[in-house]
């Protein structure tokens, strides 16, 4: 078990470096220049010398092997160097933004697991009633609304039932704290984001739970257990539905490795200060090195959620034995 | 549209009782920056308005804009300084007398020497730091600190350009000695002496001032505080001063956002609206065929119908006024007569499509097709690029448009890897001396992507330049805009853009000015509750 862990944490490294590469190349594919951003972008007048002097500033005058050769030594020591927008450390920059997309990425797998796994459940063992078909319309209705536009109809129904209902409309927050510091206000604010994310999670695992439950109900296991008389609570939860969460683990890993990075319209939806709105101004601030430590990180989440997600494979499955 | 006319009329018209009324204290006040964080806090290396937004408020300068006249073009008043003075020596010498009774918000005095440092950072920037607009201070000979309660500025030529130059908003006043230790130490630090103390900054999100007891406008700040919101998204934004998250955001929303809030929120928003220092123009690749014939260049400016397109795009668009390359409101702007005479303002379109049609034909561009490089933003770049795409078609020309992000939309420009671009022209307090060097040859002005060089027109520029007397500095500021936008056909300008502040009617003092990086230190504002 520990040499299978060690294993797939050392084959992490030439992952990362591959990702690496891939991102700096791209990035330097893309035309135009963070200081013409930084001092155009408004329209202002510029001095065309400050153009200059920011180019040495920030280090892109020099050739590109160098910039690479800094930067994969950089990932070696875990030091990413500064935003070239900000000059702020890239590690600060990220850590700011750091707890709030992780608070809502679990506040939405929470929202998401509770959903998915009682309603698909339910759904495979009411299959084709009109429960089966509720959840289902439910589902579909969850994959097919977007999180953005379901983000921005919930905050506009927000102001205008507590218009209707109070005369005075309310929106939750729009900047963040931290949950230790004010708890209300950190929930008001996550709560509708979790809530808009989890449905579309919700709706996906839902399925997924679905159609694995209607697998696994149909094995050969389940059915001599049905015929040694034990009663359906005890077949369900006991042997088909831990292994029917196989596929859904898998599902939940992946989806919650992709809310760390990957919520960057629903993060402007919110005005939420989070990763996936920080990758979005990297980009388009053309900040390489922000970028770069961006990808770098959600590379590294994926990796590591894909490792999480396989050793819990070992305890949902005893037949599964890592080597 | 026509409620936000009103409501900006009611906003604006009554002038005289609302600057009578009396300033109530206390209170915090919670503004929207639209954009996200700015790069730095210093003002003197950056060019967004983000940098403005948050920290105006925590710094002095010399002069300003008068916060109670800021639509004005020429009311400077004194920030520091006592009185604006009179220039000596032939107008080449400003010696400006600074207060004795200035404290940084850490206790210590502000002197003559801060006021100069300062002034230094910005026009003699030392070698590794970043001065954005120090090229707009070429007159500039020597700044010097003789006492402690004295600036001199010492000009190589006399300019009217020179005053408004040093009513910058960026021009922040920061102190002597910590310039010295390090000049980057203001990027990420602030120390100012300003009406509001710093008293926060979560990065990205927000940032926090308190009221400067120390503040030497007596009586000023009226707010206890102010929290600065950065929110890039529009929606997010309106939705924030609809649910009594944000009073207002100081930059400016189109008018469909405007009536939003309006239908939403009545009585309890009110609106302002003024003319804004911003232009759309087209910049026209000269290096390419056919753009380096003027006649094509004329053509394309003849088939654009600005004084018809401009009523209908102001309801939907952040554009209004038609004007030449002076701003609309100036003493130096071209009258509409005036304009009128010059191609891509005749009153007659018909005619002026017919003599496009001709010039034309007698280039060897008839059916003449290219592509247009747009910015992708929606407000006013997608709108005015659809709008003259159709106008070109009534002349038989077929335009596609290529939408970009910003960086690639820069990257065409100074590469040179266009036949026509979209852009616009955003400048700081009214001062056309220095705006009109946009349109000035690319070898002068290279944020001019036209991509040519005229001895020419930069030879009359000089002049107006250093034309001290008003009535002769406006007969030259007409020639040169005939030059620059008829018989040479540099540019093309379109509609001047329109600003709406539409704010909670619980915000009171702060009047709209023609930029939206003037008149944002927020000392006259206050909270009527």
């Amino acid at each position: 078990m520990y040499q299978y862990i060690l294993k797939r944490v050392l084959l992490t490294i030439p992952t990362l470096l591959g990702a690496a590469a891939l991102v700096f190349l791209l990035m330097r594919l893309i035309p135009g220049d963070i200081c013409l951003v930084r001092l155009g972008s408004g329209g202002a007048s510029f001095d065309p010398k400050a153009l200059i002097a920011c180019h040495k500033e920030i280090g892109v005058d020099r050739p590109i092997l160098v910039q690479f050769l800094e930067f994969i030594w950089g990932i070696i020591r875990f030091d990413f160097g500064t935003s070239m927008w900000s000059g702020k450390p890239v590690s600060t920059e990220i850590l700011a933004r750091l707890p709030i997309s992780v608070e809502i990425a679990l506040l939405a797998t929470t929202v998401a697991v509770g959903i998915a796994i009682p309603l698909g459940t339910i759904s495979a063992l009411k299959q084709n009633t009109w429960i089966d078909v509720a959840v289902r319309i439910f589902a579909i209705g969850g994959i097919a609304t977007p999180s953005f536009w379901l983000g921005i109809v919930s905050v506009l129904l927000v102001l205008d039932i507590t218009s209707w209902v109070s005369g005075t409309p309310w929106m939750p927050p729009i900047d963040y704290v931290p949950i230790w510091k004010d708890p209300i206000r950190n929930l008001s604010m996550a709560i509708l984001p979790a809530i808009t994310v989890g449905y579309r999670y919700a709706a996906v695992s839902m399925r997924m739970t679905r159609s694995a439950m209607l697998e696994v109900m149909r094995e050969d296991y389940v059915r001599t257990a049905r015929a040694k008389g034990l009663i359906n609570k005890l077949i369900i939860n006991r042997h088909a539905l831990k292994n029917a969460l196989l596929p859904v683990v898998t599902l939940i890993g992946i989806e919650f490795a992709f809310l760390i990075g990957g919520l960057v319209v629903t993060e402007q939806v919110f005005n939420l200060n989070g990763v996936g709105r920080l990758f979005v101004q990297a980009v388009q601030n053309q900040d390489y090195t922000l970028t770069q430590a961006l990808v770098m990180l959600t590379v590294a989440v994926f990796v590591f959620t894909n490792l999480a997600v396989d050793l819990l494979y070992g305890w949902l499955d005893p037949r599964i034995h890592f080597a | 549209m026509r409620r936000i006319l009103l409501a900006g009329l009611l906003a604006i018209a009554p002038t005289a009782p609302f600057a009578a009324e009396a300033g109530k204290h206390g209170g915090t006040l919670t503004y929207m920056i639209p954009a996200d964080a700015p790069p730095s806090f210093d003002g003197h290396r950056e060019a967004t308005f983000a940098t403005i937004h948050s920290v105006a408020p925590f710094y002095s300068v010399l002069l300003r804009i008068n916060p109670d006249n800021p639509s004005s073009a020429d009311d400077y008043v004194c920030d520091l300084c006592t009185e604006i003075p009179k220039p000596t020596d032939a107008g080449k010498t400003w010696t400006f007398r600074i207060r004795d009774d200035v404290k940084w918000h850490d206790g210590t005095t502000l002197t003559a020497a801060d006021v100069a440092a300062s002034w230094n950072a910005i026009v003699f920037p030392v070698p590794g730091v970043l001065s954005a607009r120090a090229s707009i201070y070429s007159m500039v000979e020597t700044i010097v600190a003789p006492d402690a309660h004295t600036v001199v500025f010492r000009l190589k030529f006399a300019t009217s350009a020179f005053l408004p130059a040093l009513g910058d908003a960026f021009a922040f006043i920061y102190k002597a000695e910590t310039l010295a230790k390090d000049p980057h130490w203001y990027e990420r630090n602030i120390l100012g002496s300003g009406p509001f103390k710093f008293a926060g900054y979560e990065l990205g999100q927000s940032i926090k001032g308190e009221r400067n007891p120390d503040y030497y406008h007596k009586g000023l700040p009226y707010l206890d505080g102010f929290i600065g919101i950065y929110a890039p998204k529009e929606s997010t934004r309106v939705e924030a001063i609809r649910g009594n998250r944000a009073a207002l955001e100081f930059r400016g929303l189109p008018p469909s956002a405007v009536d939003q809030l309006l239908k939403a929120g009545g009585d309890k928003i009110t609106v302002q609206t003024s003319d804004w220092n911003c232009v759309n123009n087209l910049t026209i690749n000269h290096k390419r065929k056919p753009f380096d014939d003027v006649r094509v260049r004329r053509a394309l400016a003849l088939a654009i119908d600005q004084w018809k397109g401009a009523p209908p795009l102001s309801k939907v668009t952040t554009i209004r006024t038609v004007g030449g390359i002076v701003f609309p409101g100036s003493p130096l702007a071209a009258t509409k007569d005036e304009l009128q005479q010059i191609a891509g303002f005749w009153p007659d379109i018909e005619k002026s499509r017919t003599e496009a049609r001709r010039l034309l034909k007698e280039a060897g561009a008839e059916g003449l097709t290219f592509e247009m490089v747009v910015r992708n933003v929606d407000q006013p770049y997608k709108y005015t690029a659809n709008w003259v795409i159709d106008e070109w078609s009534k002349i038989g020309v077929k335009v596609s448009q290529k939408v970009v992000p910003t960086g690639p939309w820069f990257e065409a420009m100074r590469g040179g890897t266009f036949d026509v671009v979209s852009e616009s022209a955003c400048q700081s307090n009214i001062n056309p001396l220095l705006d009109v060097q946009k349109f000035l040859p690319t070898n002068i002005s290279p944020q001019n992507y036209n991509q040519y060089e005229d001895a020419a027109q930069n030879e009359m520029y000089e002049k107006i330049l250093h034309e001290t007397d008003p009535a002769k500095q406006r007969a030259l500021m007409r020639q040169f805009e005939i030059y620059t936008l008829d018989t040479a056909a540099h540019a093309l300008v379109l509609v001047w853009w329109n600003r709406i502040v539409p704010m909670q009617s619980t915000v009171k003092g702060w009047k709209i000015s023609p930029s939206h990086f003037v008149n944002q230190d927020l000392g006259t504002v206050w909270l009527d509750q």
